[in-house]
């Protein structure tokens, strides 16, 4: 007889013979539903989605043959889905604005009709195999969702659905495998979420996944198919970090998870996206967003759950052809649900109370990201992963930020003292690092300008030069400065506040082309150079800082927006015509001996 | 099983009752455990197996005679009775009338775990409250909804601050129905009294309901006190309509005492011997927080906790900060040179503050203003830092400006008095005369119209005696 046994917080052990490891069960009178972590004996440990309040040992359980798998198909783009896929506004009809427990509505729409169009290149009686398109659906305006053949069928094609409108339960193709059995394919497939979905090989990694973000895309980019980790203590602006992201990236997709997060950070999204216009499809930026909600005060196991449901629709629209980005706000939620359930199990901890299997869960984890050719042999795709984590105390020697920072290429490390300063992005450029400047190198070389490595190494230069200096100042004061060094002090704190920093608050600001990125590095350098060769003559650099050219320049990044670059051009003109009347003057006197 | 009472208790130990030889007994559900003086303590079940029942004692197991406790399942959740009547009243964390006055008599009982708010049930917390205090509401606005907690430390005045703030709270241009409710974990009897006649002074009384656990009430209480006043919050903003404001003093209380019954319990330890579930659950209590769509209430949550040893990044602060919507972090430094209220700038976040502010609800210049200041009083404390190591006469003319700026922006912008109820159009004018301490040329966060409405610049100016002419 199956019946729950003991019931401790989150893990419940139930009597129940036979179950595997990974399989879903349901528990009790209201339905709690829960996965099977381990077995002892005719004993299941089972941790459960949802409160165990008011559970009773004795209780009946359920296994129910599957693993926790997710609904792929049309109808998940624009929603917001918990931690195990139930779409929140279906359990907001059911349950109320409060969620209730033993609620599971499915994740697609069983009512709704989608205009089907069947692929012209597939005829009856042709070899078909997984991943191959059936045909296809317009999901939202800018995005196209092709009907895939499920990646383990293979046969022969029997019958396609004629064009026309279909609920996704009905079939829409059936095909025989070798065996002679028949499969009926419906406009949705089950997919289980620990096991990535397969590929047909990893395929080099293609371009910048740029985000319009300045110290991003420029001094520490990221790739399509690529790994990052936003680390950062509180209030350093991850979450502001991954929402433009979110909001400018390039990507077709973009799937933000926000696991073990604020519930109003998601409202935020919620109500602002549907009017964002994506600057890359002039659409509404929720058609190509899929938001994974398990808020820090909902049941801690399903937000464990959360991370790999967003993965898998993530895959599922690579599969697709798609460049897919996930965003997962915070890692760290994640990796403290794997440590509360250990604990619970009572397994030996190592760090700091984590389980010993955290760093190859988490590189596991990250190794689903990637640039692959699809199954079907027909194009590309990518899922770009980007993990905010949260270290306690903004300690990055912390086991998850630790482990992760060996796994990921891209590291956008966060500042507290940049955030205190409101330096946003905070993003600290010398413990940042990419590990894909040359892949962009050749992007950027092509696409903009082929000076962009060069002129990058240069700014970055200053900025760690200046760095240097100011520790100086702080241990001797500025007057053991040289005229060069207090130049070269100004010409960081432009890039500072006229690049790096970025307003996702201001209009203009909060997107930068690569163009306007460009342009606007190379202008500041211009300022910077001009400054440098007008000191070499023996210009004062009293005179040089109180120009009116230098807090002009750290404006211009919010004045110009990525569409006036003519103007900003005519700014570049300006420079140049007043550095070269001062050059006149000081060419025209004797250089004077600088003073000792 | 409600009629019967057992008296099969195995074990007792700090705060926890084990039961053996008991099966089918529900999870979380509340007990009532009669000593064998027939006091009666509450309880609640936080595990069950086929063979044992474990309980945590909310009044603590001290004084427990195992032969001789008697434990009755009471076979319901633990809930709080609700009525509009609960506004003036004082309880205990178990919803107990501490005001010698009878019980509550109502239909209307809440389990007080609560469930989770649906994200997409919630609605996005804009609306501006206005608290009076030029450091919250011209640097880091507070909005209804909003859960922003102060960081503060032993001896520092975080108890006047939210008693001002208390006071002070209101929505501009709006007489609206408010009530405040006041969870007291804690802290000591003449903290209690001095908020009660605070909230006396000002006329709030009537409006109020406290939930008080002193430091010398049993400590295990304090788990469930905060629920039982989120509880009642919920159904003053949910159910009539009210906004709510909770204060919660002092976190750092509740964590040791959830600390306390952790160890008992024998769970892994993770930082400071906190258990790894603190995170989460603080997050109950704190994201219970919020506006919901098509609800007129609203529960604006200030949870107070002190650092221990002033340590920002010790588990409850950091803890907390990861699930609030930002932080007004007290600093002994200003404190020392009697500057009240003693915000600490550069640490202090309002995450909501973006949406809440600006031309709709404040005024357009607000967010630039807020900005500059920032940035410039972190270079002042920069130039500040400069100074102790060189000496003030080393510093450039520019630097003397910046030292200037810093000083009265302490004592004028961010000190006031504690009954000083400054408007947001009042905050946002003596920003600007701060400001004005500095050149056009520096202040590159705000923009060229806003310099030409309000920045009052004159170059020729000696600072120094301008700025205490000022302060005077």
């Amino acid at each position: 007889m199956a019946k729950v046994v003991d019931i401790n917080g989150p893990i419940v052990i139930v009597h129940l013979p036979e179950v595997l490891i990974g399989e879903q069960v349901r528990l009790g009178e209201l339905g709690l539903l829960g996965e099977v972590i381990g077995r002892e004996q005719e004993c299941a440990v089972v941790q459960v989605y949802e409160s165990t309040e008011a559970l009773r040992p004795g209780e009946s359980v359920e296994a129910l043959g599957h693993p926790l798998s997710v609904e792929l198909g049309p109808g998940l783009l624009g929603q917001i889905l918990d931690g195990i896929q139930r779409p929140l506004t279906a359990i907001a009809a059911q349950s109320g604005d409060f969620i209730g427990r033993g609620v599971h509505p499915p994740a697609l729409d069983r009512e709704k009709r989608w205009p089907f169009v069947p692929n012209p290149l597939l005829k009856t009686g042709q070899r078909i195999q997984g991943g191959q398109a059936l045909g296809t659906v317009r999901e939202t305006q800018s995005i196209e969702h092709r009907i895939l053949v499920p990646p383990d069928i293979d046969g022969e094609l029997l019958e396609l659905a004629p064009q026309g409108d279909y609920t996704i339960e009905e079939i829409a193709a059936r095909v025989q495998d070798s065996k002679g059995q028949i499969h009926s394919l419906r406009f949705y497939q089950r997919w289980p979420v620990r096991k990535p979905r397969p590929y047909l090989r990893r395929s080099a990694v293609g371009k910048p996944l740029l985000t319009g973000q300045r110290v991003l895309d420029t001094f520490f980019p990221l790739i399509k198919g690529g790994k990052a980790a936003v680390p950062g203590p509180f209030g350093a602006g991850k979450t502001m970090v991954q929402q433009q992201i979110a909001r400018w990236s390039n990507a077709d997709i973009v799937i933000y998870v926000g696991c073990g997060e604020r519930g109003n950070e998601l409202v935020d999204i919620l109500e602002t996206f549907p009017e964002l216009i994506d600057p890359h499809t002039g659409r509404s930026l929720m058609e190509r967003t899929l938001l994974v909600a398990n808020t820090s005060n909902m049941p801690v196991v399903a937000r464990e759950a959360s991370i790999y449901v967003g993965v898998t629709m993530a895959e599922y629209y690579r599969d697709q052809g798609y460049d897919v980005v996930m965003v997962a706000d915070s890692t760290s939620r994640w990796a403290e649900a794997l440590r509360e359930v250990s604990g619970r199990l009572g397994q030996m901890p190592v760090e700091e109370g984590y389980p010993a299997y955290l760093a190859s869960r988490l590189a596991a984890f990250y190794e689903r990201a990637g640039c692959v050719d699809l199954l079907g042999g027909e194009g590309s795709g990518s899922v770009t992963l980007i993990g905010a984590v949260s270290p306690p105390g903004g300690d990055f020697s912390e086991p998850v930020t630790s482990h992760t920072k060996e796994i990921i290429q891209t590291f956008w490390a966060l500042s507290k003292e940049l955030a205190d300063a409101r330096h946003y992005p905070s993003v600290d450029w010398a413990d940042s690092f990419s590990g894909y400047i040359q892949d962009a190198a050749a992007w950027w070389s092509e696409s903009v300008d082929t000076r962009w490595e060069r002129l990058r190494a240069e700014a970055l230069g200053i900025l760690s030069r200046a760095d240097e200096l100011a520790r100086i100042v702080n241990l001797v004061g500025p007057e053991a400065l040289s005229s060069q060094q207090r130049w070269e002090l100004a010409g960081a704190q432009v890039i500072r506040e006229g690049f790096l920093q970025q307003s996702a608050l201001d209009e203009i600001d909060s997107y930068c082309s690569p163009q306007k990125q460009f342009r606007l590095l190379e202008l500041l350098l211009n300022l910077y150079q001009r400054g440098q060769r007008l000191l070499a003559q023996g210009a004062s650099v009293q005179r040089l800082l109180e120009l009116p050219l230098l807090a002009t320049a750290k404006r211009l990044k919010s004045q110009y927006s990525s569409e006036q670059l003519d103007e900003m051009n005519a700014f570049a003109q300006e420079i140049d015509d007043i550095f070269s009347a001062l050059d006149q003057e000081y060419l025209a006197v004797p250089v004077k001996q600088p003073a000792a | 099983m409600r009629e019967k009472e057992y008296r099969y208790a195995s074990a007792a130990r700090g705060g926890l009752l084990f039961m053996k030889g008991l099966s089918g007994v529900r999870n979380g559900d509340r007990v009532q455990v009669r000593d064998h003086q027939g006091q009666v303590r509450n309880g609640q079940v936080i595990r069950t197996t086929t063979e044992m029942v474990l309980i945590q004692v909310f009044e603590g197991t001290d004084g427990l005679d195992l032969e001789r406790t008697w434990v009755r399942f009471l076979e319901e959740p633990f809930e709080v009775t609700l009525s509009p009547a609960i506004l003036g009243r004082i309880f205990n964390g178990v919803g107990k009338p501490r005001d010698g006055r009878p019980a509550l008599i109502s239909q209307t009982k809440r389990n007080v775990n609560g469930s989770a708010v649906n994200p997409a049930a919630r609605a996005y917390p804009k609306e501006f409250i206005q608290t009076g205090l030029s450091g919250i509401d011209g640097l880091n606005s507070l909005v209804r909804g909003q859960k922003l907690p102060v960081f503060s430390g032993s001896g520092l005045p975080h108890n006047r601050l939210v008693a001002q703030l208390v006071r002070q709270a209101k929505l501009p241009g709006e007489e609206s129905n408010f009530a405040v409710v006041f969870a007291a974990m804690g802290i000591s009897h003449a903290d209690e009294r001095f908020f009660r006649q605070s909230f006396e002074s000002s006329g709030v009384l009537r409006n109020v309901v406290m939930f008080t656990n002193l430091a010398d009430d049993p400590p295990i209480e304090r788990l469930i006190l905060p629920r039982t006043a989120l509880t009642v919050a919920e159904y003053l903003a949910f159910d009539l309509d009210l906004h709510v404001l909770v204060v919660i003093t002092d976190m750092t209380h509740y964590a040791e005492a959830l600390r306390e019954v952790a160890t008992a319990k024998g769970d892994v330890p993770s930082r400071k011997g906190y258990p790894g579930y603190l995170y989460s659950d603080l997050a109950e209590i704190y994201e219970r927080a919020g506006r919901i769509r098509d609800r007129h209430g609203s529960i604006t949550m200030v949870p107070v906790l002190s650092m221990p040893s002033d340590d920002i990044t010790h588990p409850i602060p950091d803890l907390t900060g990861y699930i609030t919507e930002g932080q007004i972090v007290l600093s002994r430094e200003l404190h020392g040179q009697g500057i009240y209220p003693p915000i600490h700038v550069p640490p202090s976040l309002s995450r909501l503050m973006k949406d809440g502010i600006g031309a709709q609800y404040t005024r357009d210049d607000h967010a630039r203003v807020a900005s500059q200041l920032y940035a410039s009083y972190a270079r002042a404390l920069e130039v500040r830092n400069l100074a102790s190591i060189v000496g003030a006469e080393e510093l450039s003319q520019r630097d003397r400006q910046y030292m200037d700026f810093a000083k009265l922006f302490e004592r004028r912008f961010i000190g006031q008095g504690e009954e000083q109820d400054r408007s947001i159009i009042e905050t946002l004018e003596i920003a600007w005369e701060v400001l004005s301490l500095l050149p056009p040329s520096e202040l590159t966060r705000v923009s060229e119209a806003d310099l030409a409405r309000s920045h009052n610049w004159s170059e020729d100016r000696s600072p120094a005696s301008d700025s205490e002419a000022l302060v005077a």
